[in-house]
């Protein structure tokens, strides 16, 4: 189990950008995505705000050269186009060569169809198709398709915020144990009415740009989108001349066991799930260079999040952020996302700012990176905290 | 490498399964096309306050892990780890509607709160005040056996000594109807001795939740040892006996050594054959036993299979209702577990007595 898992590709499409190099772009210059909703039909469209990738669904079933007559969900054809750019950059050209599996996290799924021909189903043909783009693995199993990927192992995490950062995890698990020598990990989610309406009901959604760990914070802006990243074992890096982006070098879950959706007032499962990622990882808090917080801009998640981080960091925090701010909170792909964001920040030595904060939290005196900053990264913490209590954390590194 | 074992078992299912001391003594016959779990008496595991907000699905969840707790002799774990192929249908469901109905608006949250795929694990560790890895695999018919595999490698690797792991699937009722519009669900009303023979398309609709806690060592009451999981998304139908016969392989075994083998027929005229050129072909000599005609079809019902395998481990016997073929055997030591959904996601599990 001293195995290393590499990186060696990345894909990701996002509010801020179609492929990594866009998104890269948008982090360095500040850029966020966050709009008024465009493709999703909603009596809520002037009370929220959120990161929306602006291609139609036609317009990615043409980008993906889908047949008519294809069921793809909104999340399928997201996911699809992360995954491709993932293995194009990790420059695999047959992926039948190593015994290779994708998994994927998704919360919304197919939901997007189903909302739209739930009462439809019943009565009209055309739309039944999508009857079986409907469960969460149908994505996958779709992007595993695109990618003709057959006869493998390929499964759906679906962990509610955490999932794809929990498909990270079980990648790692896989290439380490051996079971696997390459897997294609990362998530997926479109926006719906669903989510839309169910954290409104939670009111937890901000009218305005969201402002991670500001006094003032009003709630999250959801947001849709995918990444993957490709994860390869020692084995494959050396015999294929690999180039490696960043390691996995530790991971850690654990469950808050507080409630259904509100994190406990202390972060106990935010704190186990570092605390479990840096043993996993052999390393101590004060060798963390950066945080990439879940930092969701609402009340609840950042103060938890926030004393998680002084248990587990004390006097010696690093400068951290979150990126919410720029994408909203892309529920299961949040994982994903930010593991993008991650390497990219240790392929840079840059930390992306947390975009619109202006007021400290009284609750505490640490503040996030509010300014582009430059500086060595050898190591950088991510956490995806969600529903249920679920929570993860996911440590990228320079060395294996 | 640590060895892995089933130690306990719990099954609420269509037929009477939640006592662990009985072995399908009793077989509940339907003519139907959907069937519904038989209930345990839920006041015993859960305060009725708390059972009134929860779902079917999250109800057998939650005391299917309480049975398979109670028989490991255990009160916590190392990790819980659940599969559910499409989630908590009836939430989602009145979620969904409550929204189209009401065009979005007077709507609350509870549904949408419970409507998260990883809700049965939330709350199993919530009741348990369970801190541990909690994850929830959503990946149609492979879904339970992706959770075992999770399970499988902690285990191996003394990342964990006690993992909770379950399947479970509710109906809701509007996805039953759309179901029926695609042919998913069968035509017309089956009896359990008639699904094997109906000739129609479909299978027959259920739910249940099937929970074990397997360990990296072995109990007093333990059923089998996990040998090997392995799941495909795709796999051609004259593909299936080379692939079963390489992963035998892998475990050093030939289809001859396998003393019992589960399929998972649905009764469905477009894909049993994935079964039957099985029956004939390769296992023609094995006995050979199924289970979908007495608790029906969903997405995690291949934990029953499991649970029908240790049971079989354990007892060493084999009900009649079950059996396809009669072959005799004078022990049963290995079993082999086959089961896919309408040609996907194939999964093989390798059981052996312990």
């Amino acid at each position: 189990m001293s195995k290393g898992v590499a990186i060696t590709g990345m894909g990701i499409i996002s509010a801020i950008g179609n492929n990594v190099a866009e998104n890269y772009d948008a982090l360095i210059n500040a850029r966020k995505g966050i709009t008024r909703v465009d493709n999703v039909e909603t009596i809520q469209r002037s009370e929220i705000m959120v990161g929306e990738v602006k291609f139609t669904n036609d317009q990615l079933i043409a980008q993906l050269n889908l047949p008519t007559s294809n069921n793809y969900s909104r999340t399928a054809m997201l996911g699809a186009i992360a995954a491709k750019e993932a293995i194009a950059d990790a420059g695999i050209t047959d992926i039948k060569k190593y015994k290779t599996g994708i998994i994927s996290g998704t919360s919304v799924g197919g939901m997007d169809m189903t909302e739209k021909y739930y009462y439809e189903y019943l009565t009209e043909k055309a739309p039944q198709k999508y009857i079986e783009s409907h469960h969460a693995g149908d994505s996958t199993q779709k992007i595993a398709e695109q990618l003709g990927l057959e006869e493998s192992l390929v499964t759906t995490i679906s962990t509610a915020c955490s999932s794809a950062a929990n498909a990270i995890m079980l990648g790692a698990r896989l290439i380490k144990s051996g079971k696997l020598d390459r897997v294609l990990v990362g998530g997926a989610d479109c926006l719906s009415k669903f989510t839309i309406n169910g954290f409104k009901t939670l009111m937890i959604l901000s009218d305005t740009f969201n402002t991670p760990f500001d006094e003032n914070r009003k709630g999250l802006n959801l947001g849709e989108a995918a990444a993957f990243l490709v994860l390869e074992s020692d084995e494959v890096v050396k015999a294929e001349n690999k180039k490696v982006l960043a390691y996995v070098k530790g991971y850690g879950n654990a469950n808050d066991a507080f409630h259904q959706t509100a994190s406990s007032d202390d972060g106990d499962g935010a704190t186990l799930a570092m605390e479990k990622a840096l043993k996993v990882a052999n390393l101590k808090a004060s060798e963390i260079d950066y945080i990439n917080a879940h930092g969701t801009a609402t009340g609840n998640n950042d103060l938890s999040e926030g004393r998680a981080i002084l248990r587990v960091f004390g006097e010696e925090i690093p400068e951290f952020s979150s990126t919410k701010a720029y994408t909203g909170h892309t529920l299961a792909a949040a994982g994903a996302i930010e593991a993008v964001y991650s390497v990219l920040a240790l392929r840079h030595n840059v930390i992306f700012p947390n975009l619109n904060f202006k007021t400290p939290m009284k609750e505490f005196s640490m503040n996030p990176q509010t300014e582009l900053k430059e500086k060595e990264l050898n190591t950088v913490l991510s956490n995806s905290l969600g529903f249920g209590g679920n929570c993860s954390t996911v440590i990228f590194s320079k060395e294996a | 490498m640590k060895k892995v074992y089933i130690n306990s078992i719990a099954s609420i299912s269509p037929q009477k399964t939640f006592d662990n001391n009985l072995f399908l003594d009793e077989i509940t016959d339907y003519n139907n096309t959907v069937i519904f779990a038989q209930d345990p008496d839920y006041k015993q595991y859960i305060p009725p306050a708390a059972a009134r907000r929860m779902a079917k699905g999250i109800k057998m969840g939650v005391v299917a892990s309480k049975i398979a707790m109670d028989e490991a002799g255990i009160e916590t774990v190392d990790a819980i780890i659940t599969g559910t192929g499409m989630g908590c249908m009836i939430d989602s469901e009145k979620f969904v509607s409550a929204i189209i109905d009401n065009n979005e608006q007077y709507l609350t949250p509870t549904s949408f709160i419970q409507s998260t795929h990883n809700t049965v694990a939330g709350q199993i560790a919530l009741g348990m005040e369970c801190k541990a890895y909690n994850f929830t695999y959503v990946h149609s018919a492979i879904s339970f056996e992706s959770a075992l595999l999770d399970a499988k490698m902690q285990l191996e690797n003394d990342e964990a000594q006690h993992i909770l792991v379950g399947g479970v699937e509710e109906l809701g009722a509007h996805t039953t109807k759309v179901h029926r519009t695609i042919n998913h669900i069968k035509p017309e009303a089956v009896t359990i001795s008639e699904i094997l023979n109906s000739k129609t398309e479909g299978a027959v609709f259920s739910e249940g939740a099937n929970f074990f806690v397997v360990s990296n060592e072995k109990k007093e009451s333990c059923y089998a040892e996990l040998v090997a999981v392995e799941t495909f998304n795709t796999l051609k139908k004259e593909k299936v006996s080379e692939t079963i016969e390489s992963f035998l392989e892998g475990n050093n075994l030939k289809a001859a050594d396998i003393d019992v083998i589960v399929f998972g027929n649905n009764g469905d005229v477009d894909f049993d054959d994935f079964y039957n050129q099985l029956s004939e072909g390769i296992f023609n000599k094995t006995q050979q036993v199924f289970y979908k005609h007495l608790v029906g079809e969903n997405n995690t019902i291949s934990a029953f299979g499991v649970w029908l395998a240790c049971k079989i481990l354990k007892t060493q016997s084999i009900p009649e209702i079950v059996k396809i073929n009669e072959i005799k055997t004078s022990e049963v030591k290995t079993v082999l577990c086959y089961n896919q959904y309408r040609g996907q996601n194939h999964s093989l599990l390798l059981l052996k007595k312990c």
